[in-house]
Order: structure tokens, then C-alpha cells, then sequence
């Protein structure tokens, strides 16, 4: 049924349909919107039988969820930011444990200088943690994604993480086409787990494994994950079929067959880039998009079949890896390996900088004229980085940079000194 | 008949001469062999000890009905090195730090999968209950939820090489609290009371124990485990290892710590006290320490105080103890 409403509420409501029976919340923006939802249906009754668990940080959340996961329980839990980087290690166990669990992830810039607003830095710090990252375009997307998430993760005994662009997709409202329980229930068996904790049938789970075995136990969860590149297109296909509508994938290619510059992005920075696409399109650019919606497992396959005919590939990427350059790019260069196709990397939208048509019109114009640059960040303000390299050049004693941009900016809280 | 005392110098009387009903579960032919033989534990290990007692007592409270989440220790590297385990009850091992969260959604699992009368035991060690599980555990004795939780207290990191924690005593030597300069060893007037500190929460148990009363501490797990909600136990386990000791001096140890007052032995329910192990006639620090190299640096070579003022220290640790927990008995009988 069409509904106009929130991302967190459509998520929300669709994870309760997927009957999680242990959910473990602790709060950071933006996620907040998500496990309060959960919460009131849990203790309206809505969502029963589940258990809705207050812990005291996300590192308990995670460690919570891995208790309840290994007990046979479906688990959910959602963060952002700062609280996966807190729950790293326990993220870290879940994938290694090979637990079916899934969360939700806001996307949110990581601090130093603390900021709430959306990019991917968050995601990509967890990228080598075994879990499968899907990453939602739309909040039609998102609730989706999360029911296959469910499905993804216990057929194949993998945690999957839901990504969504943080406040951009959370506190948008749109119409979504929200599922019912019939649906989910057909679509969604229960949970059976591989082995579980039970005194019927005692095992120790977690064992300490030494360097005769642990690369083993450690490509075990690699052929996971490439069993997961086959399954996700299995499973999005039969949730076409079941719901009238694709999502999940491993990639959506736009208009990109006969594209002479490809954008390869994720979330919902996609959505902005078709609409470019289609009016550069008009004036004759060949132009288009590769939108990728798993990252780990990453496509490698699927993105080389769609970048191959490409004169110039652009990755429009929401973080970096500082001291060296583009993430999502590094993968796609990898995948093109061998191929004469050039990958540049525009790092965009960082901390929630909007990331405007005008200014990927000069990106997409730069890349169709072939020289856009190896690595470049969106509307910088480069005067103002000058200036506090130039302070910095000055001497020892320049301050603490944050504060010095936001004092030459003329921003609030910067008046000390 | 002459009674003979098994564990010497105490006052407690060996299994084959008390009632059936008294013996401990450890006599019993068919105890759970909860943490079964086979394992790696160092000689002489309180920790192997205590876990034994104490999860075969769980086991025969709960009728076998149990569950335990393990943090990263000695107790769970001796015990599943994979693709070994002594253990022959389900465990789950998941990190240092998170032993009770991991322990919460058990619990929550089983309570929503309408498999309550599963019960559910978190463990660790000192390190991992005072020092960095110590949120996990605020915040799992805060929301009151149903798991014992055991604290087998060896006073520093034993796993990782005798590395001080937040339960190491004062004067201790320990990797990170050498025995060297002018106050050698761990300092005064820091580390956790973590008994106190989760009576503090309000929780409806919490009981200290040591491995050289066996009885005791099985009694407490019992009582333990026939209470829902959030429980403690914190069970002092001497490390031959660490502690320098002899590995056949394991209870003796344990025995001085209590008797001295150095470490009282207690229950308490919702925060008040409702019991102590009292002490008929209490023996000084020095006899306690003296049998630890952890200590050796308070003694000359012939045995006697190279440091008094330290050792009055440690001494007056011991008589608070015995003045804020009322351990002495009122009576001082002589065993014949």
C-alpha cells in the first residue's frame, strides 16, 4: 500500500513485519527515528513476540544482538557513525561468528570535528568487517533492502548492514509502497539457525583458532560472501516477483550502454545524478550511471561488464580514504583491471555538504572533455584551506584548524580567541 | 573414631564423613563435569577450580537447564583451543568487553523464544568484569536482567602476562606495577570494591567466595540460581602464576585471604548485606602474603618485614574489613 511517510517509519515498520525478536537499541542520530518506531510497536503489542532491549552503548547493542542471534533469535539493531566505530570489535565477532543479524546504518560522517550530517565515512571504516553492505537509493529501497536483508543473511549465515544516507533518506517523507505481513511472510521464513546455544545440544561457540586453521575459518567467510554475489540477484528477483517492484541488485545501471563517461555512486546521490543525466542527455552527452547497491560483496563481475565500453570512468564518492584517495573507486579500478578505461575519484558531500546539479555538471562536463582529475573534492573552498595552510606554515602555535576555519568562515561558536 | 581433618587447618570436614545431604555436588557420581578434565590450565589453578564448582552447581540448581557466555581470559583460552573444548555445557565466546551484553540477549532469546527455564551464566575474569566489561555489566545489573554473572577474581591479567587491572591490591607486583623505586608494586588507594559496586545497583544477589570454601560457594550459586533477575558472584581464585605462589597452596591462599579479612566473604541482597562468613580467629596479612611472590618485596630474605609501614597498610585494609563486615565471631573456640 502507497503511504506517504518517513524513511526511519517505512524502515521501521517493515523491519517489525520481518518478526525480529530481539532488538537492541541505543541512540544516535540519525538513527533515532528507526528504534523509537520499533520500540512503540514492541510495547504496543504490534510486534510480538520480541524482546525491545535499552542497552547502555552501541558496543553492548552489537554484543546484545550476537547473544541473542547465537541463541536462535532473529536480532536487529541500528546505528550511525560514531556507534559503529564504537561496536567495531563486536562487529567484527558477529561477521567472524558468521551471525545472521542485521542493521540498519544511517550514514554519517565520523568525526574528528564532530558532525551529524550524512556521508559514507562510517560504512567504509566497517567495510572489511564480514558483513554484506547493501546500500539503499531511495526509502523505497531502504525497506526493502531490509527484508531481503533478513532472508540474505540467514540463508547464507552472514550479518548484513542496510545502508541509508543519514537524515537525506531517515527524515525524508515519500510515498513508499509499504508491504504486509502476508507479503513478508511468504517471502520470509523463520529463522532456523545452523547451530545455536542450547543445552540440548551443548557446542562451544567461538573457539580460540590458531595459524593452523584461521585462514581457513577466514576464507570460509569470503566464499560467503561470494556466494552472497549469486544469491542477491536470485533473491531480488523472487522479491520482483512477490512485491511488483526490483530492489536490491547488485548494481542499476543508467542509461549507461552506450555511455561514454559513467558515474558510479551509492545511496541517494544517485538519485540526483539521473536526473543530470537525463538532461545532459538531452543536449547530446553521452552520458550515464552506475549505481552500486552491494559493496561488500563487491559486483567485481557485474561492474566490469557495465564500465567496459566506458571512455572515462568518475566514482562520486561521500568518503575517502585520507592520505591516499577514493574507496569506492579503488574497487571499481580493480574491477576494470586490464582495461584502457581511466577511473577518476570526485570525493563529495562530505558531512552533509549538498552535492548540487551545478556542480556535477562541472564534473560531468570535465570528464566528457577527459580531463578531469585523478582525485578531486567537490566545491572545496580552497581559499579557505590555503589560509589555514598558510597559518600553519606560520609556526608551531597556529591553534586547533577546525576552529580557525569556522573563525575565518565567521560561523558560530568560533568567537574564542 | 578419631576425626581426621582432610583440608588441613581448617575447620571444615572432609566429604566422606559428612551426611550424604551435605557432600558437595563434586562428590557426586553424577555431576555435569561442567569444565571437564583435559584442559590447560596451569597446576594448581583456582580459576579451573572455582568455574568447576560453581558451573556443576548451576547445573544441578537448573537441572541442566544452562547456558554460559565466556569473555576472553584464561579461563576460556585454557579451556577451547579449537578443535578442542572442555566444556560439555553450551558456551559461547565473543569478546573481553562484552560478556554480559552477550549474556542479556541469551537471555532475552530464550525469554522470547518462551525457553525461560533455560538459565543463563555470564563469566569472566577480574579484568573483564571490573576493568573493560565493567559498562557492559553496569548497564546488565541496571536493567536487572536475568543472568548470573561470575567474577573469577584473580587481582590482575593473567592471560596476557600478570598485567595489573582495577582488582589488584595494593604493594602487589605485578608486569605494570614493578617492584622497583620507592613504593614498589601497585599503588594505594586506587582500584574497584566490584562486589560493593554491584550491590549498588540494587540487584537481588550478590555473594563473595573463594576456592577454599567449596561448600560456600556452591550454596551461593545454588541460592543464586534459584532467583530471576541480576546476580553476582565474585569468587577470589589464587594464580600460582601470578601471584607467585605455590601451585599446592591454591586454597591454603585462599583460606588466609579470608581469614585475615583481607578478603571478606559476604552476601547481600537488593544492596544490604544479609550474611558474612565470620572469622574465628583472624591471622595476620603477613602470614597471607608471605606465601606470595607477588608480595616477596615486603620481606627480607629471612622472612621478616623489610617494609612495616606498607604491611600496617595492609594490615588496617584487612581490620576495616573486619570492622565494616562485623567478621569476627563472638566466640573464639579452639578446634581439638
Amino acid at each position: 500500500m502507497l503511504r506517504q511517510i518517513e524513511g526511519s517509519r517505512a524502515v521501521a515498520e517493515t523491519v517489525a513485519l520481518c518478526r525480529p525478536e530481539v532488538v537492541c537499541a541505543y541512540p544516535i542520530s540519525p538513527q533515532t527515528h528507526i528504534i523509537e518506531a520499533i520500540g512503540e510497536l514492541v510495547k504496543t503489542g504490534e510486534l510480538a513476540p520480541c524482546e525491545f532491549i535499552n542497552v547502555e552503548s552501541e558496543f553492548a547493542a552489537m554484543s546484545v544482538a550476537i547473544g541473542a542471534s547465537a541463541t536462535g533469535a532473529r536480532a536487529f539493531t541500528a546505528t550511525a557513525s560514531q556507534g559503529l566505530l564504537f561496536m567495531m570489535e563486536a562487529l567484527y565477532n558477529a561477521g567472524g561468528l558468521g551471525l545472521p543479524i542485521v542493521m540498519t546504518l544511517t550514514n554519517r560522517a565520523v568525526g574528528a570535528p564532530i558532525n551529524i550530517w550524512n556521508d559514507h565515512s562510517d560504512a567504509m571504516a566497517a567495510r572489511d568487517a564480514g558483513w554484506i553492505q547493501l546500500f539503499a537509493e531511495t526509502n523505497q529501497e531502504a525497506a526493502d533492502l531490509h527484508i531481503l536483508a533478513f532472508r540474505l543473511a540467514e540463508e547464507i549465515s552472514v550479518p548484513v548492514m542496510v545502508c541509508m544516507d543519514g537524515f537525506i533518506l531517515t527524515h525524508a517523507t515519500e510515498a513508499v509502497d509499504m508491504p504486509d505481513q502476508g507479503q513478508v511472510d511468504a517471502f520470509l521464513p523463520p529463522y532456523e539457525p545452523r547451530q545455536q546455544l542450547s543445552p540440548d545440544d551443548p557446542y562451544s561457540i567461538g573457539a580460540m583458532v590458531g595459524p593452523e586453521a584461521f585462514s581457513e575459518v577466514r576464507y570460509l567467510a569470503h566464499a560467503h560472501q561470494q556466494e552472497a554475489l549469486a544469491r542477491i540477484p536470485e533473491l531480488s528477483a523472487e522479491f520482483a516477483e512477490a512485491f511488483g517492484r526490483d530492489s536490491g541488485g547488485l548494481v542499476h545501471p543508467y542509461r549507461s550502454a552506450d555511455a561514454e563517461v559513467v558515474i558510479v555512486a551509492m545511496g541517494s546521490v544517485l538519485g540526483t545524478i539521473k536526473d543530470l543525466i537525463d538532461t545532459q542527455r538531452d543536449t547530446g552527452m553521452r552520458i550515464g550511471a552506475l549505481g552500486v547497491t552491494s559493496f561488500r560483496p563487491f559486483p567485481i563481475d557485474a561492474v566490469r561488464a557495465a564500465l567496459r565500453e566506458a571512455h572515462q570512468v568518475v566514482a562520486v564518492e561521500k568518503a575517502f580514504s585520507v592520505g591516499f584517495g577514493g574507496v569506492l573507486s579503488t574497487d571499481v579500478a580493480m574491477a576494470l583491471s586490464g582495461l584502457p578505461v581511466p577511473v577518476a575519484t570526485v570525493v563529495a558531500g562530505l558531512g552533509g555538504r549538498v552535492i548540487t546539479k551545478t556542480s556535477l555538471q562541472g564534473v560531468f562536463e570535465a570528464a566528457a572533455r577527459g580531463d578531469i582529475p585523478r582525485l578531486s573534492f567537490l566545491d572545496l573552498n580552497e581559499k579557505l584551506v590555503e589560509r589555514e595552510l598558510a597559518r600553519i606554515a606560520q609556526g608551531r602555535r597556529s591553534g586547533p584548524s577546525a576552529e580557525n576555519i569556522l573563525r575565518d568562515l565567521g560561523t558560530v561558536a568560533s568567537g574564542i580567541g | 573414631m578419631a576425626v581426621r581433618f582432610y583440608q588441613v587447618g581448617s575447620f571444615a570436614v572432609g566429604n566422606r564423613l559428612a551426611s550424604p545431604a551435605d557432600r558437595t555436588i563434586q562428590s557426586e557420581g553424577g555431576r555435569s563435569n561442567s569444565l571437564t578434565s583435559g584442559h590447560r590450565a596451569c597446576q594448581g589453578c583456582g580459576e579451573a577450580l572455582g568455574a568447576r564448582y560453581a558451573l556443576d552447581a548451576a547445573m544441578r540448581a537448573t537441572g541442566g537447564q544452562m547456558v554460559a557466555v565466556n569473555a576472553t581470559g584464561c579461563l576460556e583460552v585454557f579451556s577451547t583451543p579449537y578443535p578442542e573444548t572442555s566444556w560439555q555445557i553450551p558456551l559461547l565466546h565473543s569478546l573481553f568487553g562484552n560478556a554480559p551484553a552477550v549474556a542479556t540477549g541469551v537471555a532475552a532469546a530464550l525469554r522470547v523464544k518462551g525457553r525461560s527455564e533455560t538459565r543463563v551464566i555470564g563469566q569472566a575474569g577480574d579484568g573483564g568484569t571490573v576493568d573493560i566489561g565493567f559498562g557492559c555489566l553496569s548497564g546488565m545489573f541496571e536493567r536487572n536482567d536475568d543472568v548470573l554473572f561470575i567474577c573469577y577474581d584473580n587481582e590482575a591479567y593473567m592471560n596476557t602476562g600478570v598485567q595489573r587491572s582495577g582488582a589488584t591490591p595494593p604493594a602487589a607486583r605485578t608486569a605494570t606495577t614493578q617492584a622497583v623505586g620507592p613504593h614498589p608494586g601497585n599503588s594505594f588507594g586506587q582500584g574497584k570494591n566490584m562486589p560493593v559496586l554491584a550491590m549498588a545497583h540494587g540487584i537481588p544477589y550478590v555473594a563473595t567466595a573463594t576456592v577454599a570454601d567449596l561448600h560456600d560457594l556452591e550454596a551461593k550459586v545454588t541460592r543464586a540460581m534459584s532467583i530471576r533477575g541480576s546476580r553476582y558472584i565474585h569468587i577470589l581464585v589464587p594464580c600460582p602464576l601470578g601471584w607467585a605462589s605455590a601451585s599446592s597452596d591454591t586454597v591454603r591462599i585462599a583460606r588466609l585471604a579470608t581469614q585475615t579479612g583481607f578478603f571478606p566473604v559476604f552476601e547481600a541482597e537488593h544492596g544490604e548485606v544479609t550474611g558474612v562468613t565470620t572469622i574465628r580467629r583472624p591471622a595476620p596479612v603477613t602470614e597471607y602474603l608471605r606465601l606470595q611472590g607477588r608480595f616477596s618485596h615486603l620481606f627480607d630474605r629471612a622472612g621478616n618485614p623489610a617494609q612495616p609501614e606498607v604491611l600496617d597498610a595492609l594490615q588496617a585494609m584487612a581490620d576495616e574489613n573486619i570492622r565494616r563486615y562485623g567478621l569476627l565471631e563472638a566466640t573464639d573456640e579452639v578446634p581439638s
